[in-house]
């Protein structure tokens, strides 16, 4: 098991996270859908520890953490990342800004497996361009390409694709799909998307108000979803 | 002014030791003193615009006036410091290099530190995110933020730089005008105009607006590529 979460709470004004009980494993791709504020985002920088729960205790690979112990070891937090919506690159130019996460653990720069990575993710062509001139989808691919340059064990993806054309999108499910098969990490992976969860998750989470509705594999949950809300949500309605 | 020119001219030319002598001491004041104050200011400016804590709009506060503080006053404080009867009088520093050093890093460290704040401050918060979460500790995170604020940061030490190599109320004060000592060349422009030599006056103006340039110039061409395609 990768993180165990137990009676975890986070609270902004007007807010409330309230997870009782979560498990995420390793080797798995766990999606979350759920309407904005759901509590997805916040859920996601927890897992990464960028932000301290008040109430409840995380364990990350048997280790716990709770409100005043939520910093782990630099090494073990360096085995989590995340990819956010909106790439947030460097101003350098792309090879300076995959190499980035290796440089600053003093990691050595294989750049034979990462210019294969680079081939696959179609950005091969751009290691000399300066950031600022890349397009969405371009940045996005060189944002996960640095995600995945260290094998994270833990990969957090927060809608990376939401505002991405669907070749971008191909592009980045294949990767992430191959990267989850070949190196068996924890993927949990945002989207509003329940097509692209149904085409990379293994198991998806419904959340809504800061509440998990359902966490179901796969088939059941989306051919006999649990919780009525999910059967509202799959069928097209407002549920919320 | 053109006696001016013509004068600063004919001292650089005939290395009139008593000139070179006064150029030497006001570079290696002006180096000393803008090292410090950028090892000071930049990671206190880091420090201000990346980081939240109890007490931050008290020392934001504190220096922005610094920032704005009338060096003669620095001048006198550090006096009061390092004379005989202050609490670091022991030090000898005094009439000396090194109080001439320690207060024109008082009088440029805020400016340095304030302008670095405001630098930073604009570096994207999802990139900082971004970075930690990228296994970045705190102060590789800052570094990174440094540097993305490059143009900001760098016009923060020009305006150091600017603050130091034009005081001369504060250097007056504590560095004492002695010749051959700690005479530079604001505090040399004060003497020559008071004893009527208006074209030795004029001809240090020069030089010190050249070193001035040419400094501004350096630093500007040491980073051309970010100054002029970064934005």
């Amino acid at each position: 098991m990768s993180f165990h979460i137990e009676n975890l709470r986070k609270s902004y004004p007007g807010f409330s996270l309230k997870i009782d009980k979560l498990n995420l494993y390793e080797g798995e791709i766990f999606c979350l859908l759920g309407p904005s504020g759901a509590g997805k985002t916040t859920l996601l920088r927890l897992l990464n520890f960028l932000e301290d729960p008040d109430e409840g205790q995380v364990f990350y690979r048997g280790q716990e953490y709770t409100s005043g112990n939520y910093q782990p070891p630099l090494g073990m937090m360096r085995e989590i990342t995340t990819v956010f919506q909106r790439p947030a690159l460097l101003k350098a130019n792309v090879w300076s800004n995959i190499v980035y996460p290796l440089k600053i653990r003093n990691m050595q720069v294989d750049q034979r497996s990462i210019m294969e990575m680079l081939k696959e993710l179609g950005i091969d062509n751009l290691l000399k361009q300066k950031s600022k001139t890349l397009s969405g989808g371009e940045a996005q691919r060189v944002a996960l390409a640095r995600a995945l340059v260290f094998n994270p064990r833990v990969l957090l993806m927060d809608e990376p694709t939401a505002n991405l054309d669907p070749h971008n999108i191909k592009i980045i499910e294949n990767m992430v799909t191959k990267y989850s098969q070949e190196w068996k990490p924890t993927v949990v992976w945002i989207t509003h998307n329940h097509f692209q969860a149904k085409r990379v998750g293994h198991r998806i989470c419904l959340m809504e108000d800061g509440d998990i509705l359902e966490v179901n594999n796969k088939e059941t949950f989306f051919n006999q979803p649990e919780h009525p809300k999910t059967r509202a949500f799959l069928s097209g309605e407002m549920f919320y | 002014m053109g006696d001016g020119l013509t004068e600063s001219i004919r001292l650089l030319l005939e290395f009139d030791p008593y000139v070179y002598n006064i150029i030497g001491v006001s570079l290696r004041v002006a180096g000393l003193a803008l090292l410090f104050s950028t090892l000071i200011g930049i990671p206190l400016g880091a420090l201000l615009g990346l980081t939240n804590f109890r007490g931050k709009p008290v020392v934001t506060a504190l220096l922005y006036t610094g920032m704005g503080f009338p060096p003669v006053v620095v001048g006198l404080i550090v006096f009061i410091m390092f004379s005989s009867m202050g609490p670091m009088g022991y030090l000898g520093w005094l009439f000396n290099v090194e109080a001439i050093v320690a207060a024109q890093t008082i009088i440029a460290f805020p400016l340095i530190a304030g302008f670095t704040m405001a630098a930073v401050m604009q570096v994207d918060r999802n990139l900082m995110s971004q970075l930690i979460a990228l296994g970045a500790t705190k102060i590789q995170a800052a570094w990174a933020a440094i540097k993305e604020a490059r143009v900001g940061v760098i016009v923060a030490i020009i305006a150091g730089f600017g603050g130091v190599i034009s005081e001369v109320g504060a250097v007056m004060l504590v560095g004492g005008n002695i010749e051959g000592k700690t005479r530079v060349l604001t505090t040399a422009i004060v003497l020559e105009t008071r004893k009527g030599n208006f074209g030795v006056a004029i001809a240090f103006g020069i030089i010190l607006l050249a070193i001035a340039f040419i400094a501004n110039l350096s630093m500007i061409y040491l980073q051309k590529k970010h100054l002029f395609e970064d934005n």
